[in-house]
């Protein structure tokens, strides 16, 4: 299975395309936004500190999966979670369990988590992210 | 289309939200909706500007979240510099935050009695309490403060205005995102002067295209357009800064308050910038090129010995000019601790090095005594300069409170209007290249010379007839407007064709063909020129000062009727028109 991963965190300069790339990656219904993008970049408190990107590092445990109530995320093969949409009852509670702050609230209440597909990667133009095999 | 405007008034803390489908529709987006809404909000179209009266308009546009590149947000007001409409663009992440907070503009009008920042979420303005936060001097501190206690980390953007509006210096402005700026024409006076310190800004709405699998393909095509093609490469290697040593070169580059137009400055080129302080590159939201060029600075602190503090300073052509070769500043860490100091005020660095420039050669030529600049200014020397810039924002005495209204201000007060380096009351951007660019200057929409070809019209056809000239300004303009309304960063220029911009349209179910887009610049262009009139602006020789045609340009010393024969066209074919 493979996984994303970041190559050179510090080459990151904040453009967010990984983003907007996140939230065009389905193709029956791309969304023009941030709001359904399972990553985010952010600046290091201020931009003066440099840019960065969050997003699932894929847990071999997730304990995301472990606190969902209706199995709209499951343990996926390789690391790191499976969503299924239309179980998700927007509740939030994965959110807290994930320390590094990976899953993201969307737009419609219900919840953006990168689950590795490495439609981005092709949109970063700086080398930030890569699909390596787990 | 996105056509949701959010107007918020300051007065009595109310918002509400407008569904404008018509505006949209006739006027694009940015620039196009901005002349119309700001209009529409501004009552008196005399009024003060840093009265309750002034508006604030910021618009994005049908292709901010679509398309790369499209990450401008445009600003509208009545400029407290000029007194005249002001425009000014900014990047960073202001246009992609609003549109995701679900607006394509956002009216700011009315005054607070007290200190406020406003923060708009995607159903929600609130306004908060602002006294604890008034009176920090580095502005850097109050966007990392919001940034703490407002949340929204990667989804939010921070509009701020520093110190310098505090303190309603004319030519203050607007940051976002510590580096990106609402540059020009005071906006941050505005701000200001309303009692607000911020507007942040936040939300992660996501839009539809009509045509999903069209979208993805035009989408793929410009960002390879970006990335691949020389269209964007100049901004991809040193920026703008590298024109420094080919303008210098050209005998185009503005020398210690235009007195000359050749200086040793090898150390503050692009090249030397990137080669010995470049420290990191970033970019404005959706945008691959990231042109933004932050130089380190490392400082040995004062009295202690191996403490060192190291400063990140963003750099382009424009600063390099203004706060370096105008005002004689030639080494490297001078430039960039010019740079930071005006950045931490912020103020307009245009503006600020052009004040100096004039304060020093008045003084030089004794129309004020150090009596008035309280320091020894000269050329080259930064240190006089730091000090300037302090008391330029604290206004310690008459001097200082007039030229913080601009140069054209002070020197009408002082003298030496000859050498007040600055059009209609702007201070004008580093290009003595020849006639196109000061005919620009002169007819232009002056929020910068990215309004106006001129600069590299002089480059590539420096022997154009006067009409020709102007009538290729005007054209070159029109197209802008277009740009400048959907709203795309005018360094993207090249990949946004009219072709291409027809074709991006269409996955968003829009049907704009060439011409009608060219039909819309032209509009757009005529509506704002109708608008700049209302608020009095006749375009005159007398706004050029002497010093312009005394100094030898690439075209040689500028002849006055050349500028005779172009205003006089310019009236005729357009001005009067309108
Ligand atoms: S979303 Fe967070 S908790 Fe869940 S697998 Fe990814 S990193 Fe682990
Ligand atoms: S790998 Fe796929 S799901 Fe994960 S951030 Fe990239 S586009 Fe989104
Ligand atoms: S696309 Fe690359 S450089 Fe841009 S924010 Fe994402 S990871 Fe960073």
């Amino acid at each position: 299975m493979k996984v994303l991963r970041l190559a050179d965190p510090e080459k990151c300069v904040g453009c967010g395309l990984c983003m907007f790339a996140c939230s065009r990656k389905n193709a029956r219904d791309p969304r023009m936004g941030i709001g359904h993008a399972g990553i985010r970049a952010v600046s290091l408190s201020g931009f003066e500190r440099g840019a960065t990107v969050i997003f699932c590092h894929a847990c071999a445990e997730p304990p995301c999966a472990q606190v969902c109530p209706t199995n709209a995320l499951r343990p996926r093969k390789g690391g790191g979670v499976t969503y299924s949409e239309k179980d998700c009852l927007g509740c939030r509670t994965c959110v807290d369990a994930c320390k590094i702050g990976a899953i993201f609230g969307r737009d419609d209440g219900k919840i953006a988590v990168c689950v590795h597909c490495g439609y981005c990667v092709d949109f970063c133009p700086h080398g930030v992210l890569e699909v390596v095999e787990a | 289309m996105r056509d949701r405007v959010l107007r918020i008034n300051l007065t009595d803390y109310s918002y509400e939200v407008e569904e404008r489908p018509e505006l949209v529709e006739e006027w694009i987006g940015g620039v196009g909706i901005a002349v119309q809404l700001f209009r529409e909000s501004m009552r008196d179209l005399k009024a003060d500007p840093l009265s309750e009266e002034n508006v604030i308009v910021f618009a994005n546009g049908p292709f901010t979240l679509a398309y790369p590149y499209a990450s401008k947000t445009v600003a509208m007001f009545k400029s407290p510099l000029t007194g005249e409409l002001g425009e000014s663009h900014a990047g960073g992440r202001t246009a992609t935050a609003l549109a995701s907070a679900g607006y394509t503009a956002m009216v700011i009008e009315g005054r607070s009695d007290k200190p406020v920042y406003v923060v708009v979420d995607e159903d929600r303005v609130h306004f908060r309490d602002g006294r604890s936060l008034r009176g920090i001097r580095d502005s850097l501190i109050l966007s990392r403060i919001l940034a703490e206690i407002e949340g929204g980390k990667g989804e939010r953007s921070i509009v701020r205005a520093g110190y310098g509006g505090e303190k309603l210096v004319r030519f203050a402005c607007v940051t976002t995102e510590t580096y990106r700026h609402f540059g020009r024409l005071g906006l941050g006076a505005v701000f200001g002067s309303k009692n607000l310190l911020a507007v942040v800004v936040r939300g992660k709405k996501t839009f539809r295209p009509r045509d999903p699998e069209r979208y993805r393909e035009v989408y793929r095509e410009i960002y390879r357009l970006g990335v691949e093609s020389d269209a964007m490469k100049k901004y991809h290697l040193l920026g703008t800064a590298e024109n420094v040593l080919p303008l210098r070169e050209l005998r185009a580059l503005p020398v210690k308050n235009l007195t000359e137009n050749y200086i040793e400055c090898e150390d503050i080129s692009g090249e030397s910038l990137a080669e010995h302080s470049l420290g990191r590159r970033i970019a404005c939201a959706h945008c691959p090129t990231a042109c933004i060029h932050i130089a380190v600075l490392r400082q040995e602190y004062e009295n202690e010995r191996y403490f060192y503090k190291t400063l990140m300073i963003s750099y382009d052509y424009e600063l390099i000019y203004a706060l370096g070769s105008m005002i004689g500043v030639t080494r490297r860490d001078d430039l960039l601790r010019l740079i930071h100091r005006v950045e931490t005020y912020g103020l307009d660095a245009i503006s600020t090095g052009v004040c100096l420039a004039w304060a020093t050669e008045a003084l030089e030529r004794g129309v004020v005594s150090e009596k008035e600049t309280i320091v020894r200014l000269s050329f080259g020397d930064a240190d006089s300069y730091l000090k300037a810039i302090d008391y330029l924002v604290e206004q310690p005495n008459e001097f200082y409170e007039a030229l913080a209204r601009g140069v054209r201000f002070a020197a009408k007060k002082y003298g030496g209007e000859e050498f007040a380096i600055a059009v209609a009351g702007n201070e004008i951007p580093g290009y003595n290249t020849g006639y196109a660019n000061y005919v620009g200057l002169l007819i232009g929409m002056r929020h910068s010379h990215l309004d106006n070809g001129g600069y590299s019209l002089d480059q590539k056809q420096p022997k154009l007839e006067a009409r020709e000239a102007v009538d290729r300004l005007v054209k070159e303009e029109m197209w802008r407007q277009v740009l400048s309304s959907l709203v795309v960063c005018f360094f993207a220029r090249g990949v946004f064709s009219p072709e291409l911009v027809s074709r991006a349209f269409e996955p968003l179910g829009v049907e704009m063909g060439v011409d009608e887009l060219n039909e819309a610049g032209r509009r757009i262009y005529l509506e704002k020129v109708r608008l700049k009139k209302e608020m009095g602006y006749v375009p005159s020789l007398s706004d050029l000062p002497e010093r312009v045609f005394e100094v030898e340009t690439p075209a040689g010393v500028l002849r006055r009727g050349y500028f005779e024969e172009a205003l006089d066209y310019y009236m005729r074919e357009y001005y009067s028109k309108v």
